[in-house]
């Protein structure tokens, strides 16, 4: 019984698949009008579903936003990938049957590592937002980021201590299976033993065990710390922060640009963050007229406030957008044409968004903009 | 005073642990299925609970009556739907199908609320009016418990006390027994098997809404994917403590929660996880069937 | 024809079936009929069709579950990335490469097997299972740690237990490449897997699965799974014979990994997760236990479904919950099978276990 059900399934399957191919013909009869086709991939879907999600819906907007002026159009193709290498694979393949012209992504560092790899062979340009470790861009001319790199963050964060919080013992609280954390950590603890800072713990956690951190706490507290240094995204840090309340243990929290929304969770008492200090690139009250405009848009549309991420994915779109308009490219020109073009040109333009002034680009992909030290003051970032 | 410490850390996760555990060994120990979708009704209480005090404005205490009546519901449906049906395949079968609920569940979840996680408030707020920690102070302030870490070890042991009085001495419970050791006699004694596993159900997603709440007051973030990693905790604890043995989840509970917070402070928090799993093994090598499981003589 | 046993026809149908879908999707590439998200589900897809094949040994065959397959895929993987990395100079053919990974990732994983096997064995039924669970966790957890590195003078392997090392304590010449960097994992990886090794390596895991099946190892395996007691008064060795067939299916799922690993160029250890062995159990479960060409068609479908499902964004997961609980129950419970025993008539017998 089951034979013939995987039989009638095996069947429907190959059907699906060559009705496939023949929306792929579809695909590059439309990319003649005037439409460029940029696909993304990022996780919609499993733990990391908050990252890819806030990315998607600001590209929409920013895409919208675009389409509305006239002139050459975006279309545009979110894929989830799980933030897993095999699924980013899949999902840059089904973008490439689709037409992809240019990417936004991957999302998340070991998916984009896995999908850059691809893209170079088969020269699509790639601009990730937010996976920040080196090994996306080493060795790939056609991949930059948006976003800061672990070292950027990392050195930066020690440099910032040593110049303006000297004497403080660090604890360091960190995930080893994440390799955004432990990038971070990486270059943080080398640069910290270089400037002699003081480290007196370092406590880890897994994805199985991010539910308690009153040990850590307590090793942490009992070793004397007074600043912890949190290379984490928000969503553990929050329970950090509630478990040390709830313990008395006040030190300062030091957090970098994952640690951004932590104020914008819904439910979450943003007195227990007052006084934590982080690096980001974007605070969602800023008042330039640009922020505001797509904080109420976003508000608007999806019901809750942006983050990190999702300024992140914001400004991919316009980046590509100029560097494909500055550059000269029409939307029939093929993905590996529009990449060489675009790769001359992202390295002399500037840009001004949402998550810097005047960034740039070098030829080994990395964006130059500093990271701003803020700090909590009554439920908002005030600069430090 | 740091071991103290520690051990206090251990107990509080363990209990959460152990409240999980004992839904888990309750539809375990009597529809004899291992049910991996159980955490995730764990997180569905989290998100009613959650939804009954942000939206609705009720308090703590309401809103958990809220996500017990939700769950109990949703568990009677799920096993209604996706188990009965099933009462005579195999039990991997079962087990696939529990596997496809968890999944449905966790997609349902992140379409309705989204991926971004919600927090939790807790149940006994941690912070009193003074912005003083609720928690009890022992040893003049050097060791503090958190009321909810109390609240929680005596939920534990409530529910532990008054299911072991069910199933010994009610009618209901003895029914339940009755199906857990031979399903076919028990139905030629008059007992209907399918109303006391919906019964079993029902009260082990009544608990599991009574966790979720509880898991949510200690771990403050709720995401769709919140259940998943407590629910193979709890399966390892009800493993541990002997599965389908009550006071045997109570108890695997707690240890898994002070072994884990034990080599995080002591051994290595990389490996905490690993430390755990391997003292299971070692415990099922001497005793095959958990600390309290009974082992069964195999009959030819 | 006649002369042959059925279950003989059954395997070569097997694999003559393997080859001629090898042969189809050669000639489909060849005329370009093939787009690129399928191309690229093809090497993924042989490695959990091996999987399948693999776990489908120690669930279907020995009737033992097993919750931590994935441990042994990711051993296999890893050891896979680091045989082909620190062997990318002297060994300059990538098949030849992509070869000796892949035994030596089966070596390795068939070792861990034997290990884990010692104690795991010893145990029964869900308590089984869940020790598989814990070694499968445990695997994961300790590749976390690991650095590896190589350069002229060989391998530099540091386990970073205490999450205080870093790549500098390989204490590498300045020519040394790092292959693992612990939860980063490996990247960079050369990416030699095709999908012609591995249609080989599904055939090569089914000649030694089906042949294992009707030797005299299989049938005892097979004698302990239906009835322990009996088997074991008639004085078949229940260690041995478990053992092996335990270590065969390690071993074969170390090969996947290898040609799984050695198909991207960024791998980390959470890959080979609790979820990944749920994975491949359901495409084991599904196609039916015990009956290898049934492991390849479900892991085929079930490959594929959430693939050809991402026209549907957010729904796609929620869909292929769905078909998952309404394939189980049809297929399992008695008002599927009346239903399905009207809709194709002529149905009969050969429904066993």
């Amino acid at each position: 019984m089951k034979k013939t059900l995987a039989i009638v399934l095996a069947v429907i399957m190959c059907v699906a698949l060559f009705t496939g191919c023949t929306e792929k013909t579809d695909g590059n009869d439309t990319a003649k009008n005037n439409t460029f086709k940029i696909g993304a991939s990022g996780p919609l879907t499993g733990d990391a579903a908050i990252y890819g999600t806030a990315v998607m819906n600001a590209a929409k907007i920013a895409v919208d936003e675009i389409n509305a002026k006239g002139g050459y159009q975006i279309e545009f193709n979110p894929q989830d990938d799980e933030a897993d290498g095999e699924k980013a694979v899949n999902a840059y393949n089904t973008l490439i049957d689709w037409g992809m012209q240019v990417m936004c992504g991957p999302v998340t560092t070991g998916s984009a590592i896995a999908a850059s790899a691809e893209a170079y062979k088969g020269r699509v340009f790639c601009l990730t937002p937010s996976a920040s470790s080196t090994d996306v861009t080493a060795n790939k001319d056609n991949m930059f980021q948006l976003c800061f790199t672990d070292p950027n963050q990392g050195t930066g964060a020690a440099t910032y201590m040593s110049e303006n919080m000297p004497g403080h013992k660090i604890a360091v609280i960190y995930r080893n299976d994440d390799a955004y954390s432990q990038g971070i950590r990486d270059t943080f603890y080398a640069e910290a033993q270089a400037k002699g800072l003081d480290i007196v713990y370092e406590g880890t956690f897994t994805k199985d065990t991010q539910t308690d951190f009153s040990v850590q706490l307590t090793a942490a507290q009992a070793a004397g710390a007074d600043l912890m240094f949190l290379p984490i995204y928000y969503q553990p840090a929050s329970v950090i922060l509630t478990q040390a309340k709830a313990m008395n243990y006040a030190p300062t929290f030091f957090g970098v640009d994952g640690m951004d929304g932590i104020l914008t969770m819904e439910g979450f008492d943003t007195s227990l963050a007052e006084g934590v200090m982080l690096l980001t690139p974007f605070a969602a009250d800023a008042d330039d007229e640009m922020t505001k405009a797509f904080v109420a848009e976003y508000e608007k549309r999806y019901g809750e406030t942006p983050n990190q991420f999702a300024a992140d994915g914001y400004d991919v779109i316009y980046v590509l957008y100029n560097a494909l308009l500055d550059s000269g490219c029409t939307p029939d020109m093929s993905a590996s044409e529009i990449c060489e073009k675009l790769i001359a040109q992202i390295q002399t333009m500037s840009y001004d968004g949402l998550t810097g002034k005047a960034m740039t680009w070098g030829s080994n992909g990395e964006v130059s903009k500093m990271p701003v030290a803020v700090v909590i003051k009554d439920g908002v970032y005030v600069s430090a | 005073m740091g071991f103290l410490s520690y051990l206090i850390s251990g107990i509080s996760l363990g209990s959460v642990y152990a409240i999980i555990a004992l839904g888990y060994t309750m539809v375990y120990g009597i529809a004899k299925m291992l049910n991996f979708a159980h955490g995730d009704v764990i997180m569905i209480g989290g998100y009613m609970s959650f939804c009954g005090m942000m939206y609705l404005g009720v308090n703590g205490w309401l809103a958990l009556a809220l996500a017990m009546v939700v769950c109990t519901v949703l568990g009677i449906l799920i096993e209604g739907l996706a188990y009965r049906p099933l009462r005579q395949a195999a039990s991997l079968a079962v087990l696939i199908t529990a596997i496809g609920v968890s999944y449905f569940l966790q997609n349902s979840a992140l379409l309705i609320f989204g991926a971004t996680p919600k927090v939790y408030q807790p149940l006994i707020p941690l912070m009193n009016a003074a912005g003083e920690p609720n928690a009890l102070k022992l040893f003049g302030g050097q060791l503090s418990i958190s009321y909810i870490s109390l609240f929680t070890m005596l939920s534990c042991i409530v529910i532990m006390i008054a299911l072991t009085w069910f199933t010994g001495h009610t009618k209901l419970g003895k029914a339940m027994r009755a199906c857990s050791e031979d399903k076919d006699a028990a139905r030629l004694m008059g007992i209907s098997v399918d109303k006391t596993i919906s019964l079993t159900f029902a009260i082990g997603s009544a608990l599991a809404a009574v966790a979720g709440v509880l898991l949510c007051s200690f771990n403050p973030t709720l995401m769709p994917t919140t259940g998943s990693m407590p629910g193979i905790r709890a399966f390892t604890a009800a493993v541990f403590g002997g599965i389908g043995s009550i006071p045997g989840a109570l108890l695997g509970g707690l240890l898994i929660g002070i072994i884990e917070a034990m080599a995080k402070a002591y051994i290595s928090t990389q490996l905490a996880n690993s430390v755990v799993f391997a003292v299971l093994i070692v415990v099922l090598l001497v005793r095959p069937a958990g600390l309290l499981g009974k082992r069964m003589t195999e009959k030819v | 024809m006649n002369k042959l046993k059925k279950h003989t026809k059954v395997d070569f149908a097997t694999y003559l079936g393997v080859i001629a879908a090898w042969g189809l999707v050669m000639l489909a590439q060849s005329q370009h009929w093939l787009g690129r998200s399928t191309m690229g589900l093809l090497v993924p897809i042989c490695c959990y069709v091996v999987m399948a094949i693999s776990l489908n040994l120690t669930v279907g065959i020995m009737g033992e579950l097993s919750l931590g397959h994935a441990g042994f895929m990711g051993v296999g993987a890893f050891t896979g990335v680091i045989v082909s990395q620190s062997l990318a100079v002297s060994v300059a053919s990538p098949t030849l490469r992509l070869v000796l990974a892949m035994v030596i990732g089966a070596v390795l994983a068939g070792i861990t097997g034997f290990l884990i096997g010692i104690p795991v064995l010893r145990l029964r039924g869900d308590y089984l299972a869940i020790v598989t669970l814990a070694f499968g966790e445990i695997i994961k957890e300790l590749i976390t740690c690991l650095i590896v590195g190589h350069d002229e003078n060989g391998l530099h392997i540091v386990f970073n237990y205490n999450g205080l090392k870093g790549a500098d304590d390989l204490n590498m010449t300045p020519a040394g490449k790092i292959i693992i960097k612990g939860a980063q994992g490996a990247t960079g990886t050369e990416t030699i897997a095709t999908f012609t090794a591995g249609v080989i390596l599904i055939l090569v895991a089914l000649v030694i699965v089906l042949n294992l099946i009707h030797s005299r190892t299989g049938r005892a395996v097979m004698a302990l799974r239906d009835n322990r007691i009996a088997a074991e008064s008639v004085g078949i060795p229940v260690t041995r014979y478990k053992m092996t067939a335990f270590v065969i299916s390690a071993a074969i799922a170390g090969s996947a990994g290898a040609l799984y690993g050695l198909n991207y160029s960024n791998l980390v250890a959470s890959k080979f997760d609790f979820n990944t062995s749920i994975l491949v159990l359901v495409f084991v479960v599904l196609g039916g236990l015990g009956n290898m060409w049934g492991s390849i068609i479900a892991a085929v479908v079930l490959y594929v479904l959430p693939e050809e499902l991402r026209a549907l964004g957010n729904l796609r997961m929620l869909i292929y919950a769905v078909v998952l609980i309404a394939v189980m129950l049809g297929t399992n419970s008695a008002g599927g099978r009346a239903l399905f025993a009207k809709l194709i008539p002529h149905r009969k017998k050969r429904e066993e276990v």
